[in-house]
């Protein structure tokens, strides 16, 4: 979350990337970035592993393994005969099944929470960049008001208020995130708002919002995937600390996070799989995120490094 | 530059009171009351307990004494669950610890992320960088509340080289864990910040113009590259101080260090109206005055900033 | 602001204390050799709200208060009970009770304790002004006026209790209570030093401003870190304490705490972490033990309008209670020597025989076999299934029951939407009925079996089921006068159990880790008071 926010910073300031030729050349050069495609491979197996691992998992996530339960340490070792290939949890559930589980949770709300931001805070800074004036100082304040915000504490308070639900959480990361996406698009609305393309639509007649959507916001398409990118595994994060403060999402259902702190919660009862499995999920889709994003930026900042 | 202070400061009014006010209404929202405990307290008790905490009041009145107790005495109210104490002395307690080991993580985070950052851009593509950029990465996304345990377990039960947890008045050996735990993931952010930004310098041109001309890499480094480098660390630092008072939840769960993260989550889990509110008003304080700072120094770095 | 000394003077006369402590290597009784360093450290989970005796609400500050304050009785290592600050006490008709306060009792500025401050303190937890959390525990042991001192319709200066003179209370109650002595050893009635709490108000607790009559007194505290007790040189059984210094400290997390007291920075945990007990007795033996605590868990069915229709039927009751094995729950997933439960009283409740109910002595495979027969008589089953709503508050523990026992109630056709609420939330929601089935416990507020059966009668604020029995309501008005209420009881077990009122699961154990140098700890004391007057560290073999 925040350590997104510099680079908010730099592209913000950035020229607006060019022309559609670009991305082919974007494609060429991210394809030669070896970590960004590594990254992708490993985003495209993970996303693999939540979509079929429903599927080929022997046991449900849900269902517990009565001969487990209560000798967890022993006989819900990673094992492939007892068909726990990533042992169990503390309740004799099956972990793989679990994790998959967890991962689809936690890749839903990277993926929706960064979604959210990318709707909203690109429509919201593209209208300050292009309307201008005093219309974008008051919406710049606002955004700057929102900023002073507190807002891991608000989200608590919203969960404790509202209660724990998807949807609350949904909400609650979304609220926050789009506030540096907004900051972006009006950054790089402001420098498209004078191009050629646009004053010759506004000549023609075309309506001011006709022109946000139809040319400003695909021009600022570039910038705003690579944001995106970067924001998903702020939002994981964040999911993660969510999880830990036990706010996160209800039982059955499970998160990465939630999985990571009842594995760390477990360590000292030499259960050590609870805490590894998840983790390693978690920490690989992470750098996959971080990777494919700098290769992502790098390809489409044509600048030679 | 005066004015711009000045009217920076005037904005902050409106913003607490929007936040003082919004809280409020999330308050009411909430369901459960502070006074409920598991042997549901009698309608005659509660009604005393209301009275007392002037919960009573109309939702108007309650704002406009709580605001009125701030403005006139600084005067913060009662703890409607720490009944010995009230928010301001909760927090005196509370918040220079907080700040304390705050404070250090954010020298170690810079010191550190910066150097390695730097390094790492200056040795672009060679094994150092790879390292630099492995360890950030990595550092960055291990949660704090598994490395927690992972360090006391380490250096308290297997080595027993540190006490794994509590303050005892911020004792050296008791800052330690609790430092390290902290900055671990802003020391990862800054690195990654640096390299990007100093790779970014370094490939600029009169950075090019100055080594065509011969001066020496360290010279160019550090008289030259530095200054322009550092700049979104800096726009970084004030989210990275309020990111670390945020993150202190975790420290204060885990290391017991009495600061005043514990609240954050506990005041709204026990419905402690009045510490939630204070701890609201100081955050909010708090991140306005740091991206207040922030401002400045970028100003005072980058002369193209004119306010 | 946070951690001032005491005041100079006491400092040295714990000092001089402290010294002839260390003089003593033998206990004076056992005697076993002492260790030199005579501390006991603990862990607290969370910060105590309070120590003013009179606004105590939970455990925590409860058993610091057990060390700051002397009430009128206390109790031995066994829960009997054993003089405090009175030296006998009596009552013709278990209506009017008179105490007879000691001579040489002194709070810990020098001031003697009289019949008097017990007066003011109980007035002082009754008054409105107080607004006490535990004002109700005055009204629950029947003093005359308690409800109308609370309720503010007369002043607190007519609460049924008097000092005929320095030494002497008498306390009037509006029914006869054969076991009001036992009450008298709770905090709320604990005297606090009145001209210390007109002096400095609500911070009359702090460390600089405190007088206490306990065997310890408060030195230094740091909210959510620490705080440190040091022996009282006033109080009367001074010469016998050994223990010179306790110190606790809050730690929220249960595997960090555990892992610091494996690492020796304190002697004494409970609240361990779930699921770790097994481990730990494997392991050491004599440091974890598991003694039985007067606390009840059950699963609450909510059988007012707004449950789930199929819940007021009995039959549906009986089938849920009966498909949860109990023994999976106590011997696999908690696995501390809880015992399973088919009544509500715990076993082990002092005076109280067992019920014998029925489905207690069948196999499991009986019990679900009879399920599934009752379910499809009720209309319901895997054809017509039925969908509930289990409230728990935040706690792993409480957690993985309810993930257990959804799963055991599967077969039946019953759906279960788990929903986690953290205390607050969870205590609103349970109060107001908005649940099918909830996660509950009760911890008796004495030791006596009253104290869990009188929850579910028809008008008791805590029956959040909204369980109502005319029979049960008449039974436990009349077990308040009989000699011998056992039968009532027994009756009152069976209807319960008929009805399915709730289903109970387990009956509490307390599970601790105690360093073993640690000696004479009431393990026997199923209420969990503790009182560290009596204990002592012996030096390691």
């Amino acid at each position: 979350m925040l350590a997104t926010r510099a680079i908010a910073d730099q592209l913000a300031h950035k020229d607006a990337v060019k022309g559609r030729s670009l991305w082919a050349d974007a494609r060429t050069r991210f394809f030669r970035n070896k970590a960004a495609v590594g990254g992708l491979i490993v985003l495209l197996l993970v996303g693999l592993f939540a979509l079929i691992g429903p599927f080929i998992a022997p046991w449900d996530y849900e269902e517990i393994d009565w001969s487990v339960l209560g000798r967890v340490a022993e006989a819900g070792r990673p094992s492939l005969e007892t068909g726990h290939w990533f042992g169990t949890d503390p309740l004799g559930r099956d972990l793989f099944a679990r994790t998959v589980q967890g991962t689809q949770i936690s890749l839903m709300v990277g993926i929706v929470g960064a979604f959210i931001a990318v709707i909203v805070g690109t429509f919201y800074g593209a209208v300050a960049g292009y309307f201008g004036g005093r219309v974008d100082n008051v919406m710049m304040r606002i955004v700057d008001v929102l900023m002073s915000i507190p807002y891991m504490f608000v989200l608590i308070l919203l969960l404790v208020v509202f209660g724990r639900s998807m949807l609350m959480l949904f909400i609650g990361i979304g609220l926050v995130s789009w506030l540096d996406m907004a900051r972006i698009a009006r950054g790089q609305t402001l420098t498209l708002r004078n191009k050629e393309f646009v004053e010759a639509a506004v000549a023609t007649g075309v309506g001011p919002f006709t022109i946000i959507l139809r040319h400003i916001v695909p021009n600022l398409l570039g910038v705003v995937i690579v944001y995106a990118t970067l924001l998903v595994p702020s939002m994981i994060i964040y999911e993660s600390f969510i999880s830990f403060l036990g706010l996160g999402v209800q039982e059955p259902l499970t998160s990465w996070g939630a999985l990571i702190s009842e594995g760390s919660g477990e360590m000292v009862n030499g259960t050590l799989w609870m805490l590894l499995v998840p983790l390693f999920f978690f920490v690989v889709t992470l750098f996959g995120f971080f990777f494919v994003g700098d290769g992502l930026r790098d390809a489409l900042d044509p600048k030679d490094r | 530059m005066f004015t711009f202070i000045f009217k920076r400061l005037l904005i902050a009014i409106p913003v607490l009171l929007i936040l003082i006010v919004g809280t409020f209404i999330l308050m009411y929202a909430a369901p459960g009351s502070p006074f409920a405990t598991e042997r549901g307290v009698p309608p005659a008790v509660l009604a005393n307990l209301e009275r007392q905490y002037g919960l009573d009041q109309p939702f108007y009145v309650q704002i406009w004494r709580y605001i009125w107790g701030i403005v006139s005495d600084f005067d913060f109210g009662p703890s409607f669950i720490y009944r010995d104490q009230d928010v301001n002395d909760l927090i005196a307690q509370g918040f220079p610890v907080t700040l304390t080991y705050g404070f250090w993580s954010f020298v170690v985070a810079v010191l550190v992320g910066g150097t390695l950052g730097i390094i790492a851009a200056i040795r672009h593509n060679t094994w150092l960088d790879y390292l630099a950029v492995g360890i950030s990465i990595g550092a960055q996304v291990l949660p704090n509340f598994v490395l927690a345990p992972i360090l006391v377990l380490i250096f308290t039960l297997w080595l027993g080289w540190l006490p794994g947890g509590g303050w005892q008045g911020g004792q050296w050996q008791y800052v330690i864990l609790p430092v390290i735990a902290l900055s671990t993931s802003f020391m990862a952010s800054i690195a990654r910040i640096a390299r990007a930004s100093m790779l970014e310098v370094l490939t600029s041109n009169f950075i090019r113009t100055a080594r065509a001309k011969g001066l020496p890499m360290r010279r160019i480094v550090l008289r030259h590259a530095l200054k322009p480098a550092l700049l979104p660390v800096i726009s970084y630092l004030g989210p990275a101080f309020v990111g670390m008072i945020t993150g202190s939840v975790v420290i204060d769960i885990y290391f017991s260090t009495g600061g005043i993260g514990q609240f954050f989550v506990a005041s709204a889990l026990n419905r402690d109206y009045g510490v939630m509110m204070g701890i609201t008003v100081l955050l909010g304080a708090l991140t306005i005055f740091f991206n207040l700072v922030v401002d400045i120094l970028y100003a005072w770095i980058d002369p193209k900033i004119r306010y | 602001m946070t951690r001032l000394s005491l005041l100079t003077t006491s400092t040295i006369l714990t000092f001089a204390l402290g010294s002839t402590a260390w003089a003593q290597t033998t206990h004076p009784v056992t005697g076993e050799t002492l260790a030199e360093d005579q501390t006991f450290q603990y862990r607290l989970l969370d910060q105590f709200p309070s120590i003013d005796p009179q606004l105590i609400e939970e455990t925590a500050g409860g058993h610091v208060a057990r060390q700051l304050f002397e009430g009128l009785l206390t109790q031995n290592a066994d829960g009997t009970l054993r003089p405090g600050v009175a030296e006998s006490w009596s009552s013709e008709d278990n209506q009017t009770w008179v105490f007879n306060l000691r001579e040489d009792a002194r709070w810990s500025n020098g001031d003697p304790v009289t019949a008097q401050d017990f007066v003011a303190s109980w007035q002082r937890a009754a008054d409105p002004a107080t607004a006490s959390e535990y004002a109700w525990y005055v009204e629950l042991s029947q003093i005359s006026n308690s409800a109308a001192v609370i309720a503010g319709e007369v002043g607190p200066e007519e609460l049924g209790v008097r000092a005929i003179d320095d030494r002497t209370l008498e306390v009037t109650l509006s029914q006869p209570l054969p076991y009001f002595p036992q009450m008298t050893v709770h905090y709320t009635f604990m005297p606090s030093h009145q001209p210390s709490v007109q002096e400095h108000g609500a911070a009359w607790t702090a460390p600089e401003n405190i007088v206490s009559n306990g065997a310890y007194m408060l030195d230094e505290i740091a909210v959510n870190e620490f705080f440190r007790l040091v022996p009282n040189p006033e109080y009367w059984g001074a010469e016998d304490v050994i223990i010179t210094e306790v110190t606790g400290f809050v730690i929220n997390d249960a595997s960090q705490a555990l892992t610091r007291f494996q690492a020796g920075e304190f002697d004494m945990m409970d609240d361990l972490p779930a699921g770790s007990y097994p481990r730990l007795e494997a392991e050491m033996p004599d440091v974890a033990h598991s003694v039985p605590r007067l606390c009840s868990y059950y699963y609450a069915v909510n059988q007012s309008e707004s449950g789930h229709e199929a819940l007021q039927d009995p039959r549906v009751r009986t089938a849920l209670s009966l498909m949860i094995d109990r023994e999976v729950i106590t011997d696999q997933v908690l696995q501390a020597g809880q015992a399973p439960a088919f009544n509500f009283t715990h076993w082990a409740t002092a005076g109280f025989e067992m019920p014998e109910i029925e489905y207690a002595t069948w196999t499991q495979e009986e019990r679900m076999a009879h399920a599934v027969q009752l379910m499809t008589e009720a209309g319901y089953g895997p054809d017509n299934p039925i969908e509930l709503n289990l409230i728990y508050n935040t706690s792993e523990n409480h957690r993985q029951i309810a993930t257990v026992i959804s799963q055991m109630w599967r077969p039946l056709g019953v759906t279960t939407v788990l929903n986690n609420f953290e205390w607050q939330s969870y205590l609103e929601i349970r109060g107001n009925q908005n649940f099918d089935v909830a996660r509950s416990a009760w911890c008796g507020d004495y030791n006596e079996a009253s104290t869990f059966l009188d929850l579910l009668t028809s008008n008791n604020s805590n029956n959040d089921g909204k369980y109502a029995n005319d029979e049960v309501d008449r039974l436990m008005a009349e077990s308040v006068t009989m000699a011998d209420p056992q039968p009532n009881y027994t009756a009152v077990e069976q209807i319960l159990s008929e009805d399915m009122a709730i289903i109970p699961i387990y009956h509490y154990t307390q599970n601790f880790v105690l360093d073993p140098t640690i000696r004479n700890w009431p393990m026997e004391n199923v209420e969990n008071n503790w009182y560290v007057r009596d204990i002592y560290r012996v030096a390691a073999e």
